[in-house]
């Protein structure tokens, strides 16, 4: 049996010397969606940066596919985990197929130059975030949504099993909304793609992913069944503001009390 | 997205404007020289000014060729480093370090080897003290690269005026066109050649990688890049170009920030094109500029640097203006 996709064992992520996550046991098997939850500044992307072996942690080790991601080499993390961080700005110019084309980047040899192969998994994956018709656009022409679907099609085009996302809905309108966490739970379906993902709404949380994860920013952690973990009562202490809890047919949805 | 053969292309035409600068550096001059014996020369027979050609003009273009390419190489791989557009192979201190050294040596009269020894030992000096300082507490941001190198660089442009302001008069001529840039001075042709063909040797394997580096350093971390490593290597690598390139002809100012821009307008910002035409295109600028400030106003002799910001400003603008917005 393979090893999982990503495990964190006695996992501790501290930010500037205070302890956000104290000790994380935490399974990404294939196929397998968790969603992260937390208010500002609880740790969320900087637990996310520290599983995908971009940060060291500060106790405890981050295994990606079994080995241990202190010591894989960036080319190979790069092969095993795709990374999606807050959109920072590209001070020189590039259009939005060259963008997306990065992503091919550890799957290309030193010298090799990007191939017609790689040009159509970039315009397949521009086409399915709705980017269809804009490959000669220059990046800073776009808007701040098109440009979080830009990121999520080279999240596509680097095709690796495994998506750590950081807000993948910040900056984007409901229908791309929805469209995002459909397409990121059809590769969970389909090719067996991990996913943990930063979300702000527990509501989407619960629809779309297996487990949840809160963070209690003070190094408390829950792990859990999203029907186990996401209840009024429990996002009441999370968040600090009472939730009423409405369950429908399967789907559950929040309203501030 | 470049490709391969458009890469090819781009850089066949610079190569082509590159030997007619270089052509032209050879055969203009204060006697100027047939094209069939420039060919003569160079090919070691025997033609009228065969010696001129081949002793005077031939190491001085190759010394402009070879730091205006260092020039543009470094110029390019420091906007990279540092993500800014606006950064240039002097922003991190280099050549005010290698000004103090030279400069000090001009002011007690060493001989032109002094000069180069004590410029060389200054860049150097300033490199380390940037990376140290920088470097200090292992963040490493380009945000604390950039200031550290602003501030070595103003701490030694006021040793440098203060310098100028007790030097002997008849010294301060030679100390200004070692500021402004000056071809004039260069020993021999073949260290900043060398510097050269070994700096794009060791950067060309990277472009990709700095492809990445420059759209951010999670990002280009995430997609598989070392990237503390790589950019010890690019500070280190464009460190060394503009010392070579300094020590050889003095501060020659513009080359290294406006060439890159220049090639980026034309050919798009791909590291792999861009380096080698970066090299290419300033190698091409400085012999172009250094024939001009050699005959202009013949006899005497103007400072290039002069003639490169001359020629750069308006050829910049007006690419700059017929861009697409």
């Amino acid at each position: 049996m393979s090893p999982p996709l990503l495990s964190a064992r006695k996992l501790r992520v501290d930010i500037g010397g205070r302890c956000v996550v104290r000790s994380l046991d935490l399974d990404v098997a294939d196929g397998r969606r968790i969603a992260v939850l937390g208010r500002n500044g609880a740790g969320k992307s900087t637990l996310l940066a520290t599983l995908a072996g971009l940060r060291p942690p500060v106790g405890g080790s981050v295994l990606l596919g079994g080995d241990d991601a202190a010591t894989l080499r960036p080319r190979e993390a790069a092969r095993r985990r795709a990374w999606l961080g807050q959109a920072q700005a590209d001070p020189f110019g590039s259009t939005v197929l060259e963008t997306a084309l990065t992503g091919r980047h550890p799957h290309l040899g030193r010298w090799d130059w990007e191939s017609r192969h790689d040009a159509r998994i970039a315009r397949d994956a521009l086409a399915a975030v709705g980017l269809a018709g804009l490959e000669a656009r220059q990046v800073h022409t776009l808007s701040g949504g098109e440009r979080q679907r830009l990121a999520i099609a080279t999240l596509l085009t680097q095709a690796p099993p495994l998506y750590l996302l950081d807000e993948p809905l910040a900056h984007l309108d409901l229908n791309h909304q929805m469209a995002t966490l459909e397409l990121f739970s059809g590769a969970a379906r389909q090719c067996g793609a991990g996913i943990v993902m930063v979300l702000h709404d527990p509501a989407l949380a619960h629809r779309y992913c297996d487990q949840a994860l809160l963070l209690h920013g003070d190094g408390r952690t829950e792990l859990g069944s999203v029907d186990a973990v996401l209840t009024g009562e429990r996002l009441h202490e999370l968040y600090g503001y009472p939730l009423r809890q409405f369950d429908d047919g399967g789907h559950r949805c929040f309203l501030p009390a | 997205m470049p490709t391969r053969r458009r890469a090819v292309l781009i850089l066949a035409a610079l190569l082509l404007l590159a030997l007619a600068s270089f052509w032209a550096a050879l055969a203009a001059g204060s006697i100027p020289i047939a094209a069939a014996d420039v060919l003569a020369a160079v090919l070691g027979q025997d033609a009228p000014g065969a010696d001129i050609v081949r002793q005077l003009r031939l190491p001085r273009a190759l010394a402009g060729f070879a730091c205006g390419g260092l020039l543009a190489l470094a110029g390019a791989l420091m906007q990279v480093l540092l993500r800014n557009p606006l950064a240039d192979p002097y922003i991190l201190g280099i050549s005010g370090g290698a000004g103090v050294g030279a400069l000090f040596a001009i002011m007690v009269g060493l001989p032109v080897l002094g000069i180069d020894g004590l410029a060389f030992t200054g860049a150097l000096g300033a490199m380390l003290l940037v990376f140290g300082l920088a470097h200090g507490d292992g963040s490493w941001t380009q945000t604390r690269l950039l200031l550290t190198g602003v501030i070595v660089a103003a701490g030694c442009g006021a040793l440098i005026s203060l310098m100028l302001a007790i030097a002997p008069e008849d010294r301060l001529r030679g100390m200004l066109f070692w500021l402004t840039g000056d071809l004039g001075q260069a020993a021999s042709p073949w260290p900043p050649t060398l510097a050269l063909a070994v700096a794009l040797v060791l950067a060309m394997p990277f472009a990709r990688e700095l492809n990445l580096l420059a759209r951010g350093l999670l990002q280009a971390q995430a997609l598989g890049v070392a990237v503390n490593r790589l950019r010890f290597a690019i500070f280190l690598l464009a460190s060394l170009a503009t010392a070579a390139s300094v020590t050889t002809a003095g501060s020659i100012g513009f080359i290294g920030l406006v060439v890159p821009h220049l090639v980026r307008l034309v050919s798009g910002n791909d590291q792999r094109l861009l380096l080698p035409a970066s090299a290419l295109a300033g190698g091409a600028l400085l012999m172009l500029a250094d024939t001009l400030a050699r005959t202009l106003i013949a006899p005497q002799q103007l400072p290039v640097g002069v003639l490169t910001a001359l020629i750069g400003v308006p050829a910049f603008l007006f690419l700059l203006s017929r861009q697409p917005r």
